[in-house]
C-alpha cells in the first residue's frame, strides 16, 4: 500500500511569519497536533507540534502571565529540517520511520511541494484495515511448518469451501523459526466446515479451535 | 405470577429456509412450539399469526434498493455480481425462492409482537422466528436477511416514542442492531457474547460505546471463549441490573440466541441450560420493575437444534407465561415423535445432565478475565462523560 492511498490531502499549514498564538488557535480549532510550516512556494521549511507550541506558551498555573511570547513568530520555535515522505513510499516503510525517529506526523512532499500529510493515527487506522478486524468475520489460526508452498496449500481449503478470506497475516510461532502461524479472517458465521477440513488435512489449529470436536 | 402473553407463530416461518445443509434452520421454532404444547404451557389461544411487514416498515431500517434486491433475488432475477454488493448469494446467506416474503413474515412477526404489547393487549410477546441481529441497512450477513429487531425498534420509536432497552444474549455480537442505534440516546443496546477475537462478527468490544448523542448507550460484554455458567451469569446479571437502572427503559426487547451452550457447534462458550433458565427470568423481572411488564422477546442463533434450542426457547415462554422455567422430565410424546428424526439422542430432562459439565483447563483465568471486563463496563453505567 502506498502513502498516496492513505495520506490526507487537505493540509492545514502556517507561514513562518505567523505567530505562536495563530498556531495555538489552529491546533485547537481543528483538533490536530501538527502544523507544517510552508513558505510562499509551498515548500515545507519546518514543523511544529502541539507540544512545541505549549512549551512556548506561558504556564497556565501563573495568573496574569506575560503572554507576549505568543506574539513571537512560529519560525522561532519550529523544528527543522523536516523528515518528509513521498506519495509513492510504502506504508510499512513509514511505520518504521515513526518508530525509529519517535515522531508522529510526516508531511508528504512531491516536486518540492507539500501534497499531503500522514499521522500516526492514519497509520494505525491502516493497520486496522490490514488486519481485517473492521469487517464481519471469523478468525482461524493455523500453526504450519515454515516451508515454501504452505500458504497456498492451506488457503486452497478455504477456496474449496467458497469461503471468502478478508485478511491473512503470518506471524512467527513464539521463538521457533521452524513454524509460522497463519491467521485467516474469513467472511462467515459458520467456520465449521473449514475447520473440519483443516483438521482432516492434518493442520494444527490454535485456541480456541484446538479443543477437539465433538464437544459432546 | 401470571401475565398476559402471546406466541407468534405460523407455518410461514418455516419458509425462511436457505438449504438443507445450512445450519440456520427454522424448524427449531416448530420443535419448540410442539414441546410447549406437549408441556401444556402453550395452547391455541396463545398463538398469534405473524403479519407480513410492509415495504414501508422494512424501510424504517433497510435501504430501498436493498429491499428491491432481496425481492429480485427471491424471484431468481438477481445476478451473482449484483447480489455480492448486498451480501446475497454468499455461503452464509444464500438466495432461496421467495426470500423477501419469508423474511418479511419474520419482521412482521416481531412487529405483531410489538403492537400486541404496546397497545396493551398483552404484557409479553415471543417471536422465536425473529432475532436476526446481523442484518445491515443494505446488506445481508450472518444468516440474516432483514433485521427484524432493528426494524421493530425503529417502529417503536416512530409509532410509540418509547425508550427501548435491547438485550442480546446470542453468543455472537448483535452488531446489526448496535450499529442501527449507535447514535440514538433513546435506544440502549446491551450485548453479551463470546469475544470477537475468534468468533463472527468480530466486533462487540467493551469500548464500543455509541457516538454523538448516542454515546453512552451501547454496552458490550465480550466474554472469553469457554466461559461457563457461573461466570456468564455473574457478569450478565450484574451488568443487566446496572444498565437497566442507568437507562430506565419503557420497553425491553430481548434477543434469545441459544448458541452460548456448550453443545453448540459454532461457538466456544460453555453454558448449560442454567443460563437459559436465568436469562428469561431476569428479563421478566426487569420488564416488571421498569417497563410495567412490556417485554418483547425474539429467538436468534442456536445451532444444536435438537438438544439445546427447543428447551432453551421453550423456557423463555415458560417464564413469560408462568413466571418460572419448567422442571423435571421432558414430555414423552414430544421425545417419541422427534427422536425418530433427530440424528442424536434427545435429552430426557429440561435441565442438563453431567455430559454438559465440562472441565475447562483455564477456568480460573477465564473467570478472572471476565471479572475485569465487567469492571470495565460498570465504569460506564454510573455517569456519562
Amino acid at each position: 500500500m502506498l502513502v498516496e492511498d492513505i495520506m490526507k490531502t487537505e493540509v492545514i499549514t502556517l507561514p513562518p511569519t505567523a505567530t505562536i498564538a495563530d498556531a495555538l488557535m489552529l491546533l485547537q480549532k481543528n483538533r490536530i497536533r501538527h502544523l507544517p510550516i510552508v513558505n510562499e512556494d509551498n515548500h515545507v521549511i519546518g514543523i511544529v507540534s502541539d507540544r512545541d507550541v505549549r512549551d512556548a506558551s506561558p504556564s497556565t498555573f501563573i495568573k496574569d502571565a506575560d503572554s507576549s511570547e505568543l506574539k513571537n513568530e512560529i519560525q522561532t520555535i519550529m523544528s527543522q529540517p523536516v523528515i518528509t515522505i513521498h506519495p509513492m513510499d510504502f506504508v510499512e516503510e513509514i511505520a518504521a520511520i515513526f518508530y525509529d525517529k519517535e515522531i508522529a506526523c510526516l508531511p508528504v512532499v512531491s516536486n518540492h511541494q507539500l501534497v499531503g500529510i500522514v499521522t500516526e493515527k492514519d497509520m494505525l487506522y491502516t493497520l486496522i484495515q490490514l488486519t481485517g478486524t473492521h469487517v464481519q468475520s471469523s478468525l482461524i489460526e493455523v500453526k504450519v511448518p515454515h516451508r515454501p508452498g504452505i500458504l497456498p496449500e492451506v488457503a486452497a481449503i478455504f477456496g474449496k469451501r467458497k469461503t471468502n478470506i478478508v485478511s491473512v497475516l503470518i506471524y512467527p510461532y513464539k521463538s521457533d523459526p521452524d513454524y509460522k502461524i497463519l491467521v485467516f479472517r474469513i467472511q462467515t458465521l459458520n467456520p465449521m466446515p473449514v475447520i473440519q477440513d483443516l483438521r482432516e488435512a492434518g493442520y494444527q489449529l490454535l485456541w480456541p479451535n484446538n479443543i477437539a470436536e465433538p464437544r459432546r | 405470577m401470571s401475565c398476559k402473553t402471546g406466541f407468534v407463530f405460523s407455518d410461514d416461518f418455516l419458509t425462511y429456509h436457505f438449504n438443507n445443509e445450512h445450519p440456520f434452520n427454522q424448524k427449531r421454532v416448530l420443535l419448540t412450539k410442539e414441546l410447549l404444547e406437549r408441556n401444556d404451557t402453550l395452547n391455541s389461544k396463545d398463538i398469534i399469526p405473524p403479519r407480513m411487514a410492509s415495504d414501508e416498515e422494512l424501510q424504517l431500517f433497510h435501504d430501498h434498493d436493498y429491499v428491491e434486491a432481496v425481492k429480485r433475488a427471491g424471484r431468481g432475477n438477481l445476478s451473482e455480481e449484483q447480489g455480492f454488493e448486498y451480501g446475497l448469494g454468499t455461503e452464509d446467506t444464500p438466495i432461496f425462492p421467495n426470500m423477501h416474503e419469508a423474511s418479511s413474515y419474520i419482521v412482521g412477526g416481531t412487529l405483531t409482537a410489538v403492537d400486541e404489547v404496546l397497545t396493551g393487549k398483552r404484557d409479553h410477546m415471543l417471536n422465536l422466528g425473529g432475532g436476526l441481529h446481523h442484518g445491515f441497512e443494505r446488506k445481508a450477513a450472518g444468516f440474516c436477511i432483514y433485521n427484524d429487531s432493528a426494524v421493530a425498534i425503529k417502529y417503536i420509536r416512530k409509532k410509540y416514542n418509547l425508550k427501548v432497552l435491547y438485550v442480546d444474549t446470542d453468543a455472537h455480537h448483535g452488531d446489526g442492531v448496535q450499529w442501527a442505534f449507535y447514535d440514538d440516546p433513546n435506544v440502549c443496546t446491551f450485548s453479551i457474547h463470546e469475544t470477537g477475537r475468534y468468533l463472527f462478527p468480530g466486533t462487540g468490544n467493551v469500548n464500543e460505546r455509541g457516538i454523538k448523542q448516542g454515546h453512552g448507550y451501547s454496552f458490550n460484554l465480550p466474554i472469553d471463549a469457554f466461559t461457563q455458567d457461573e461466570s456468564f451469569l455473574e457478569l450478565y446479571e450484574t451488568a443487566l441490573r446496572e444498565i437497566a437502572e442507568f437507562f430506565r427503559p419503557d420497553v425491553i426487547v430481548t434477543q434469545n440466541g441459544a448458541d452460548a451452550h456448550c453443545f453448540d457447534p459454532l461457538t466456544h462458550l460453555c453454558g448449560t441450560m442454567n443460563i437459559f433458565e436465568r436469562i428469561p427470568h431476569l428479563a421478566h423481572e426487569i420488564a416488571h420493575q421498569y417497563c410495567n411488564g412490556r417485554w418483547i422477546a425474539t429467538g436468534g442463533g442456536g445451532y444444536d437444534m435438537w438438544r439445546v434450542v427447543p428447551r432453551a426457547w421453550a423456557q423463555v415462554w415458560n417464564v413469560m407465561k408462568t413466571g418460572e422455567p419448567a422442571k423435571g422430565a421432558l414430555p414423552k410424546e414430544w421425545l417419541a415423535k422427534w427422536q425418530a428424526e433427530s440424528p442424536i439422542n434427545l435429552p430426557s430432562f429440561w435441565h442438563d445432565t453431567e455430559e454438559a459439565n465440562q472441565v475447562i483447563p483455564r477456568k480460573a483465568e477465564i473467570t478472572e478475565k471476565n471479572k475485569q471486563l465487567l469492571l470495565n463496563l460498570l465504569k460506564y453505567t454510573k455517569t456519562i462523560s
